[in-house]
């Protein structure tokens, strides 16, 4: 084991530690949180490129496992590991986000809570390098969740505003609902594996002997034990990387500070869950006996990607948001690194991932920019001409458009998802996803193109600029109040924008059929040679006049003549009004869920607060009632049936002692007075006598 | 004769109050700091002894066993193994809390704060005794502090409120004491440990010990059980055996809530785990599925009931059912099989049932301390409402009670996960469906949570609120500890497990069924 392998923890360590010091900052403390934070990552890449070259020499997994706990007599171990999927995710999150940091240095500069605004990145930074080197599922799922309450932490980031602090709660709640089916399956792993660690030496989840017994058990619906708990965990993955149905917090994120959504909600934290698909491949594709078809599991991660990267290409034609648009357009392509990894395996999903990374962070940073240059503006109706205003930007700009288009040849973006179609041309179960992703990858140039048309061709349509007034020149101030003119962005976030840039272009050609390294790098094997595959000229053709036909049909319904006015209703919301809607609203779906789930959950709780004060309190409120009342009975029984009697004879014991007393009241008049009457009756009656 | 630690501990309280009631009653400020450090060197103590406790031992220890009544078996039994002494160390942990949470107490607060130490050393009576009969005595005793203080210091409504608690609590008691009498009168003995070794068998003989012939064995040993269980079940407390508990939590002075459902609620727990499981094994295994259902409607129903709620402690006092309600699904899926291959899932079980009795008592003791604050700011309210925006004017107070509120969510690198980790680590291989189902009610909490948070601290400033001050140095100061616990307790549950595990192996070992 190379010392690398021992200290691969420091690259989520760093950040980490940046964050717990820059918490305890004051507020006031601008510079030195901002320099903790890009330090720790500067230093994090630089660690990260050391473990990428052991990688590179050493492909096969190396671990260090430490007992976190013990439970009676069982240890739970934790540990990390370092492999090429984890030097390379290493290597894109570090520099990606050393990138960002740097860029929000500018963007956020006029910020009160800029202090807290590097504590939070730096421990999303530091979460999400800990998903990636984990070695068990159970960190991972420690740092997956982090890097989960960073992201709520960052989307509600200005929390004065109740959008933000809604979408903040509806994403963490939305990908805690996939939670659930990731920790279920992670218990269940825990239970048939005895163990959550990925690797070691052999008694590791997904090593041989644990995997194969996982393949060959089947469960209910005749499901393997593997492609059951693969797709429990898949839930966590669907909610972390916006599939559909769980996609809804995404486009909702985008109130987030534009550096929080280039770095969490379009590089990196939603490839979590790719990435997670990724490192329990194994699993999801363990085969029993017979090799038939891909696995249940592997079909149902092919399907769900496909419809998402339809449905998001769809829905982000019609947005008006700048962010948006790139939201959906996230969403989409995710559905295309799921559509990868369930017909090609980690190699092709990864490969768009990374490529994906790296020009989605420029088109954010780009949009960013323009935001920040139109102050705070982010419709794309009230923007255009900008390319004159901007041009750095928008050099930058349009070769993240075209990289993520799909540009044949000389972007990265075309190979990897190129890839991907060439892939789910060959899946042995349907053809349809192939088709579904060709319709996606047209929309995908379209709507990049037509957003590129609204916002730097045609005249500018800010607030209170005519077409005339452009001439005027920029000053200093414009930015910090209302409407002023756009502006180029400062160096420190233009910088940032051109060396994304080059990446968009360059990576393309590590993973090119002619020299697929990255795959082959990926894969774990050294020979890097040509794949000699039947039909792979035909697919990149067809991708390339996919890609090449959707930005000349976007040039043409938004290019040719410019848009003049940003009360123009868009080119396809004149033809189809009725479907422009539905799309726009993205397919309701937000709706329908406000008017199910979220109303059910309410009226549950409403249910259980009735049932509550109701139902249990009422039962308790009767049997006191029903003590009260015995109660009562029997002090009326008490009253007039037990003391009426005894009180009777009570009464008339004491009328005759009264009686009899008085006759003793010990007064001699009284006696006297007996006497006096009895002698008188004496001697009357002695008379009477003697008379007779 | 070695020195008898468990008494002295449970005398200390009991000396606390006896100085605090002698203090000259003109002085408003002096009780308080008084009863802080008396409070503190309890925790000193029980600090000593767990380090005293031998860990590699799941024995029971620091025994204390004289003869009392001989005519009647009865015996003074103290002593405790890991799950006394966890419970011992959360009491002695809670108790400061309680009283930080109490410090603008302004009436009699020397005679509150004695009450205070009252209650804690009727919990450290009941989780020290092994004996019915001076058990009982404590468990029953602990109700007069806690009713005085719900009832005298309380809110609008605290009359009630104290009723209800003490006559509700009252009525379990009642039906146990009867099922111990009747196990007292077959089997001639008290003692918790000695019934627990007499296996599965004893309970059948009862009818027969006590010459009933002509009542049906197993349905009587079923009617002992459910005796027992209602007493236990109205502590804990469990649904439909709770509706005492959210008037009573939210009538009690915050502090007292604290004290409440941080230890009190753990003395349902305890009993649970040291009297019912060990010796109502077999019938808890036999009513295990509507033993489950009720576990899974105490974690489902209080968590949506919480979220239907708008008062602060209201909403915590659900969630107090909830978290308790893992414990006791844990509980009960311990039982389900004596399949020597689960025996990691068990020891998993009752870790986690340890680690989270911990962590809750800690977690929500320190909420309702952040809502007394919350209360002393804002004139006594606490509807949802009546706040929003908080956070930008009190940003520690946002943060601090931020990390609290994440660690009630379960949020992994504080103190809530690991329990609740294990605690679904161990269930769902036994009882799959409670587990899968139970899981809904993390769901909801996190809905809840943060839904407070979004309404209290996010937003635009209530006008009402625009004076909220920070939390004072003094108040981060005394924070400081309990949110340095809660990392260290969910980045290294070690720490506690460590001194856990020869009991964990020992409890789950001596369960027949």
């Amino acid at each position: 084991m190379t010392w690398i392998v021992r200290y691969v923890c420091l690259i989520p360590a760093l950040p980490m530690l940046a964050a717990g010091i820059s918490a305890l900052l004051p507020q006031r403390s601008r510079k030195p949180a901002a320099g903790l934070a890009i330090v720790s990552m500067a230093a994090s890449f630089a660690l990260a490129l050391c473990a990428f070259a052991a990688a590179l020499s050493n492909p096969s997994p190396q671990v260090f496992n430490f007992s976190w706990l013990q439970f009676g007599d069982q240890t739970l171990a934790l540990g990390w590991l370092l492999d090429p999927l984890t030097a390379v995710m290493l290597v894109m999150v570090t520099f990606v986000g050393l990138l960002i940091f740097i860029y929000s240095t500018g963007y956020m500069e006029h910020d009160e809570n800029f202090t807290r605004f590097f504590c939070f990145l730096a421990l999303f930074a530091g979460g999400m390098l800990g998903v990636i080197i984990a070695n068990s599922l159970l960190l991972l799922f420690m740092c997956w969740e982090i890097v989960g309450l960073t992201s709520y932490l960052l989307i509600g980031f200005w929390y004065q505003n109740p959008r933000a602090a809604a979408a903040a709660k509806k994403a963490f709640i939305t990908t805690r609902i996939g939670d659930l089916g990731f920790l279920i399956g992670m218990v269940w792993l825990y239970a048939q594996a005895h163990t959550l660690l990925f690797y070691d030496s052999g008694r590791g989840a997904l090593e041989s002997g644990a995997v194969s017994h996982l393949a060959v058990t089947t469960t209910i619906y005749g499901l393997t034990l593997s492609s059951a708990i693969g797709l429990l965990i898949f839930c966590g993955a669907m909610g972390k990387s916006g599939q559909v149905p769980l996609h809804v917090w995404l486009p909702d994120a985008m109130e987030g500070p534009t550096p929080v959504s280039a770095l969490i909600h379009a590089a990196t934290m939603v490839a979590a869950g790719v990435f997670l698909i990724a490192r329990i491949y194994p699993l999801m594709s363990a085969h029993g006996v017979e090799v038939v078809t891909p696995t249940i599991a592997l079909q149902v991660v092919t399907w769900v990607g496909a419809i998402t990267a339809l449905f998001g290409a769809t829905v982000a034609v019609a947005q008006w948001d700048i962010k948006r648009i790139l939201a959906y357009s996230t969403v989409s392509q995710l559905g295309y690194m799921m559509i990868g990894l369930g017909v090609g395996g980690p190699a092709v999903g990864m490969f768009h991932l990374i490529t994906h990374a790296f020009f989605k962070a420029l088109l954010f940073l780009g949009a960013g920019s323009v935001i920040h240059g139109c102050s705070g503006e982010q419709d794309i109706r009230r923007m255009g001409g900008l390319r004159k205003y901007m041009p750095l930007t928008f050099l930058t700009y349009g070769i993240g458009m075209l990289a993520l288009s799909g540009f044949p040849l000389v972007v990265s973006g075309f190979w990897s998802k190129d890839a991907i179609l060439y892939s789910a041309h060959h899946w042995s179960v349907s053809q349809l996803p192939f088709y579904m992703a060709s319709l996606g990858a047209l929309l995908t140039a379209f709507y990049m193109t037509r957003q590129v048309c609204y916002v730097f061709f045609g005249t500018l349509r800010l607030p209170g600029h005519g077409p005339v007034s452009h001439s005027e020149p920029d000053s200093e101030d414009t930015r910090h109040h209302g409407a002023g003119h756009p502006h180029e962005s400062p160096a420190v976030m233009t910088a940032p924008l051109a060396i994304l840039a080059f990446f968009a272009f360059a990576l393309g050609f590590l993973g090119t059929p002619l020299w697929p390294w990255f795959q082959s790098f990926l894969n774990g094997d050294h020979s890097v040679a040509a794949e000699h595959e039947p039909g792979l000229v035909a697919t990149m053709a067809a991708s390339s006049v996919i890609a090449l036909l959707g930005i000349f049909l976007g040039w043409l319904l938004y290019g040719r003549q410019s848009i003049a006015t940003c009360e123009a209703p868009d080119v396809l919301e004149r033809a189809q009004p009725q479907t422009f809607r539905v799309l726009h609203q993205a397919y309701f779906i937000d709706a329908i869920y406000d008017a199910t789930f979220v109303r059910l959950t309410r009226w549950t709780a409403k249910l259980a607060d009735l049932l509550d004060r109701f139902l249990f309190h009422g039962i308790v409120q009767a049997i006191s009632f029903g003590v009260l009342g015995l109660a009562w009975v029997d002090s009326f029984v008490d009253n007039y049936v037990v003391n009426f009697g005894f009180d009777s004879s009570w009464r008339s014991i004491s009328m005759g002692g009264r009686a009899m007393a008085a006759l003793q009241g010990g007064r001699v008049q009284a006696y006297l007075r007996y006497i006096g009457l009895a002698l008188v009756a004496l001697v009357l009656y002695l008379l009477w006598g003697v008379a007779r | 004769m070695t020195f008898p630690a468990l008494t002295a501990l449970t005398l200390l309280p009991v000396a606390a109050a006896a100085v605090l009631l002698l203090l000259p009653q003109s002085s408003s400020k002096l009780p308080r700091v008084i009863a802080a450090a008396l409070s503190l060197l309890i925790l000193a103590c029980t600090l000593l002894l767990w380090v005293r406790f031998d860990h590699t031992s799941g024995a029971l220890q620091f025994q204390e066993r004289h003869a009392w009544i001989p005519a009647l078996h009865v015996e003074y039994r103290l002593a405790i193994d890991g799950l006394g002494l966890i419970m011992l160390l959360l009491t002695a942990i809670v108790v400061p809390i309680g009283i930080a949470a109490s410090w603008r107490t302004k009436k009699r607060s020397s005679l509150y704060f004695a009450l205070v130490f009252l209650l804690q050393a009727c919990m450290f009576g009941t989780f020290t005794a092994l004996n019915f009969f001076h058990w009982f005595i404590f468990w029953e005793l602990s109700l007069i502090p806690a009713f005085f203080l719900i009832r005298l210091w309380g809110g609008k409504l605290a009359g009630p409120a104290a009723t209800q608690f003490l006559v509700y609590t009252m009525v379990g008691s009642v039906t146990m004491l009867l099922s111990f009498l009747a196990i007292y009168l077959a089997t001639g003995t008290f003692d918790f440990i000695e019934l627990a070794g007499r296996g599965d068998s004893f309970l059948p003989g009862v009818a027969a010990n006590l010459g009933w012939q002509h009542v049906n064995p197993q349905h009587l040993a079923l009617v002992l059980f459910a005796g027992v269980f209602l007493g236990f079940a109205v502590k804990v407390p469990l649904i439909p055996f709770h509706t005492w508990l959210p008037a009573a939590y939210s009538e009690a002075p915050s502090g007292v809530t604290a004290i409440l459902t941080g230890a009190m609620s753990k003395m349902g727990v305890y009993g649970f785990l040291r009297i019912l499981l060990p010796i109502f094994a077999p019938q808890i295994h036999k009513l295990q599925t509507p033993l489950l259902w009720i576990s899974i409607a105490t974690i489902v129903l209080s968590a949506f009931a919480a979220l239907a709620q708008k008062d602060l402690k209201r909403i915590f006092a659900y969630s107090s059912i909830n978290h308790l309600g893992y414990c006791l699904l844990a509980a009960f899926a311990l039982v389900r099989t004596s399949d020597a291959a689960l025996l990691p899932e068990q020891y998993a079980a009752f870790s986690g049932i340890l680690l989270q009795v911990l962590s809750h008592a800690i977690t929500a003791a320190t909420i309702f301390w952040f809502i007394s604050l919350l209360e002393n700011r804002s004139a006594g309210t606490r509807l949802l409402t009546d706040f929003g925006g908080l956070r930008r004017i009190a940003p520690v107070f946002a943060g601090l009670m931020g990390i609290a509120l994440f660690s009630s969510l379960g949020l992994p690198g504080l103190n809530g996960f690991p329990g609740e980790f294990l605690i679904f680590k161990g269930t769902f291989p036994l009882v799959p469906w409670a587990a899968s189902i139970s899981v809904l009610g993390l769901l909801i909490t996190a809905v809840f949570i943060l839904g407070v948070i979004q309404k209290v601290f996010t937003g635009p400033l209530q006008p009402e609120r625009a004076v909220f001050p920070d939390l004072t140095s003094g108040e981060r100061v005394s924070f400081a500890p309990v949110i340095a616990l809660m990392f260290v307790l969910g980045l290294y549950p070690q720490l506690v497990l460590g001194a856990l595990n020869s009991t964990v192996i020992s409890y789950v070992h001596q369960l027949r069924f």
